[in-house]
C-alpha cells in the first residue's frame, strides 16, 4: 500500500476507495514506520552526547577504513580511523537542527509576509510579491555562497540563511488563500462579525491553510537538508571538525569505491528521514482536515 | 420615528477594464440610491443579476464605503470600515449570506461559530455565552446534539440556520439578507423564510431582504424597492406594488411570476438583456427594453415621483396617483 498523494488524473471513485481504505487501517504501516523513524532521529539528536560511543574527532589510526561490523566500530571507520557511527549520530543532531530550524523559520517568515500582503493589499502586497519573485529568480546557492563567504560560517548564520530558503512559496500560498477566503468566504463573514484582523488570521485563516502549508513544509524540509549538504560539500556549510550529514557525504565521496560505508550511512539517513517527513506530512494533513475524516 | 437605517444618494463606482490595453471605464454599480428602514420593518430589494442589489447591501452595512452619499444608522453616520468603531458596530448590524457553506469556517463546529460574535464582542460570561448559543440553536430550529457537527455534515437549510443564528447572536437592530434562500430547495426556502419572519416578529428587527425571487419577497416584505441598473425604479408597500405596479419594468417582473388562474398570454415579456452597466443608455436606462418608450425616455432620465401615498416610480409615463389607486 502506498501513501503517496494520488495523481490528479485518478477518478473520484478511486479516491473515495482510497479514503475508505485509509479509514479501515487506522494508522497505515508506512506512516507508523516513518513516525517511528522520526522519533528515533529526534531521540538521537537529543541524546547525541550519551549515545555516541566515541568523540567525533577521536582517531583510531590502527583501525582506519575498517568495514562495518568490526567489533567496536559497528558502522566502520573513515580514512582517519574516526568512528562512523559516532559521527553519524552527531551529524544527525546538527543536520536536524539546521533543517527543522530553517523550515520553521521560512514557514513563519513566508506565511507572515503572505498574510500581511493579503491584509493590507496595495503597496505592501506589491512589495511582498516583488520580493517573492526576486527570491524565486535568484539562484539560492549563489546567494548563500556570497553571504557565507562574507560573514564566515557559523551554525546560527547557516540556520538563518537556510531559513530564507523557500519562503516565497509559503508567502504565495498564504497570500492567495487568504485573499480568496477574504473575498467571498468565511473570512469575510468573520470580519463582518466584527472580529479583529488578528483573530481572523490566527483563528480562522491559519488553521484553514495549515494543511497546505504543512505539505509545503514537507517539501522544503528535504530540500534544506540537501541544500546544506551541497554547501557543506562545497566547504561552506558546517565546518570540520563538526560534521553534518551533507558534510559526511561530501568527504566520503573520495572513498566511494574503496570504503562506501562512509558515504552510504549518512546518505541512507538523509533518504529515510526525508521520506518519513513526506509520508508523515501527508498523513498529518489528512488528519487535520475534518471534512475527510 | 427615526429609521434604523437611512441611506441618501448612495453611489458606488467600480473601475472596469474592457481589455488589456483599454482605458478603465467607470461602472456605476449603485447610482444615487436613497432608502430608509424602520424598526420591525422588512424592506425587499429586487432586481435582475447585475442590478447592484448585493453592492447596495454591502454599502448599507458599511462593508463597502459609499463613494458619494451617506448611510446613517440609528441617526449616526457609519464609521470607516475596519476601524475599531466599525467593528464594535457589527454587534448592531449583521448579514446573512447566499452561500452558507462558504460563509462558515469548515474547520470549526457550528456551536463554536454561533458563539463567535459573542466572543468577539465580549458578551457576558463564558457560561452565559454557552447558554445563549443553546437558546439561539433552539430558536432557529437546530437540535442540541447538532452543536458539535461541522458545517459540511449539515444540510443546506441547516447551514443557513446556523448563519442566521450567528447573525442574531448579539441581538442586532438590522439584518441584511443577501439572497439567503436562492441556494436552497423550494421546500427549504419556505422554512427559512418562515423562520426569518418569526425571528423578526419577536425582536422588532429591521431587515433588508435582497432577492431576485418575487414570490419570496411578496411573502416576507413590508416594502419593496425595485432596482434596475443601479437605480431604484419603483418603491412602495409590498401589497400595493404587487397589486398595482406602475413602472413598466416592475410590471414585467411581476407578470413573469406565474399565477394560477391567470392566462400566460398576459405576460409582459422583456426583449433583450439588461444593458452593460459600463455603457448605460442615455435617458431612462430601461428604454431599450421598454414597450412604451418615447423620445423623452431616450433623452432624459426620469426622477422618482410619488404615484400613490408611500409609492414612488421613476418613469415619464407614470402620472400622479389617481384617487382610485391610492386605496
Amino acid at each position: 500500500m502506498t501513501l503517496a498523494p494520488p495523481p490528479a488524473t485518478e477518478t473520484a471513485a478511486r479516491n473515495a476507495a482510497h479514503r475508505a481504505l485509509r479509514r479501515v487501517t487506522r494508522l497505515p504501516v508506512a506512516v507508523g514506520l516513518s513516525l517511528t523513524w522520526l522519533a528515533l532521529m529526534l531521540l538521537c539528536a537529543a541524546l547525541a552526547d550519551w549515545l555516541r560511543p566515541y568523540d567525533v574527532t577521536q582517531m583510531d589510526l590502527m583501525a582506519r577504513l575498517s568495514p562495518p561490523g568490526t567489533p567496536g566500530h559497528w558502522l566502520g571507520t573513515d580514512e582517519l580511523g574516526r568512528d562512523v557511527l559516532s559521527r553519524l549520530i552527531q551529524s544527525i543532531r546538527v543536520s536536524l537542527i539546521i533543517a527543522f530550524g530553517a523550515t520553521l523559520l521560512s514557514a513563519l517568515f513566508g506565511t507572515t509576509l503572505g498574510f500581511l500582503a493579503a491584509q493590507f493589499r496595495g503597496a505592501v502586497e506589491h512589495f511582498v510579491v516583488m520580493l517573492a519573485d526576486f527570491q524565486a529568480a535568484l539562484p539560492f546557492l549563489i546567494m548563500s555562497l556570497a553571504v557565507l563567504a562574507f560573514f564566515g560560517t557559523s551554525m546560527w548564520l547557516l540556520v538563518a540563511l537556510m531559513g530564507f530558503y523557500g519562503w516565497e512559496r509559503y508567502a504565495r500560498i498564504a497570500r492567495g488563500l487568504a485573499i480568496s477566503a477574504g473575498a467571498q468566504g468565511y473570512a469575510a463573514a468573520v470580519v463582518q462579525l466584527g472580529a479583529t484582523p488578528r483573530r481572523v488570521y490566527l483563528h480562522h485563516i491559519l488553521p484553514n491553510v495549515a494543511s497546505t502549508l504543512i505539505v509545503s513544509m514537507t517539501l522544503t524540509f528535504p530540500e534544506i537538508i540537501l541544500m546544506e549538504s551541497g554547501l557543506s560539500f562545497l566547504g561552506l556549510g558546517v565546518q570540520p571538525p563538526e560534521s553534518s550529514l551533507g558534510n559526511m557525504v561530501g568527504f566520503g565521496r573520495e572513498y566511494l569505491t574503496t570504503a562506501p560505508w562512509i558515504m552510504l550511512a549518512p546518505a541512507v539517513v538523509i533518504m529515510l528521514t526525508t521520506l518519513s517527513i513526506s509520508l508523515a506530512g501527508d498523513w498529518l494533513r489528512d488528519k487535520l482536515d475534518p471534512t475527510i475524516r | 420615528m427615526t429609521p434604523v437605517l437611512d441611506a441618501r444618494d448612495l453611489v458606488r463606482i467600480y473601475q472596469g477594464r474592457q481589455g488589456l490595453f483599454a482605458r478603465p471605464t467607470p461602472i456605476r454599480a449603485v447610482d444615487g440610491v436613497s432608502l430608509a428602514v424602520h424598526p420591525g420593518e422588512t424592506l425587499g430589494i429586487v432586481g435582475e443579476s447585475g442590478s447592484g442589489k448585493s453592492t447596495l447591501g454591502r454599502m448599507l452595512l458599511g462593508v463597502d464605503p459609499a463613494q458619494e452619499g451617506e448611510v446613517r444608522f440609528n441617526g449616526c453616520p457609519l464609521p470607516a470600515p475596519k476601524t475599531p468603531e466599525w467593528r464594535a458596530l457589527r454587534a448592531r448590524m449583521q448579514m446573512v449570506y447566499q452561500d452558507p457553506l462558504a460563509a462558515l469556517d469548515r474547520r470549526l463546529t457550528i456551536s463554536v461559530q454561533i458563539r463567535e460574535p459573542l466572543d468577539v464582542h465580549a458578551f457576558g460570561t463564558p457560561a452565559e455565552r454557552d447558554a445563549r448559543v443553546h437558546d439561539l440553536m433552539r430558536s432557529v430550529g437546530l437540535r442540541p446534539d447538532q452543536a458539535d457537527r461541522y458545517p459540511h455534515e449539515l444540510s443546506g437549510g441547516q447551514r443557513q440556520r446556523v448563519v442566521i443564528a450567528r447573525a442574531l447572536a448579539t441581538n442586532p437592530d438590522l439584518l441584511v439578507c443577501d439572497e439567503p434562500v436562492s441556494g436552497l430547495d423550494v421546500s427549504i426556502q419556505a422554512q427559512v423564510v418562515n423562520l426569518l419572519r418569526d425571528l423578526q416578529g419577536g425582536r422588532r428587527l429591521a431587515m433588508v431582504f435582497i432577492s431576485h425571487d418575487l414570490k419570496v419577497v411578496r411573502n416576507l416584505c413590508d416594502r419593496v424597492a425595485v432596482m434596475y441598473l443601479g437605480r431604484i425604479v419603483e418603491d412602495g408597500p409590498a401589497e400595493r406594488l404587487f397589486a398595482n405596479p406602475q413602472h413598466p419594468y416592475t410590471q414585467a417582473l411581476i407578470s413573469s411570476v406565474p399565477e394560477p388562474g391567470r392566462p400566460l398570454e398576459t405576460r409582459v415579456i422583456l426583449q433583450g438583456e439588461p444593458p452593460n452597466p459600463a455603457k448605460r443608455p442615455p435617458g431612462c436606462a430601461f428604454h431599450p427594453r421598454c414597450a412604451i418608450a418615447t423620445d423623452i425616455c431616450r433623452a432624459k432620465a426620469p426622477p422618482l415621483r410619488a404615484t400613490a401615498p408611500g409609492q414612488t416610480a421613476a418613469c415619464h409615463h407614470v402620472t400622479g396617483a389617481p384617487a382610485s389607486q391610492a386605496a
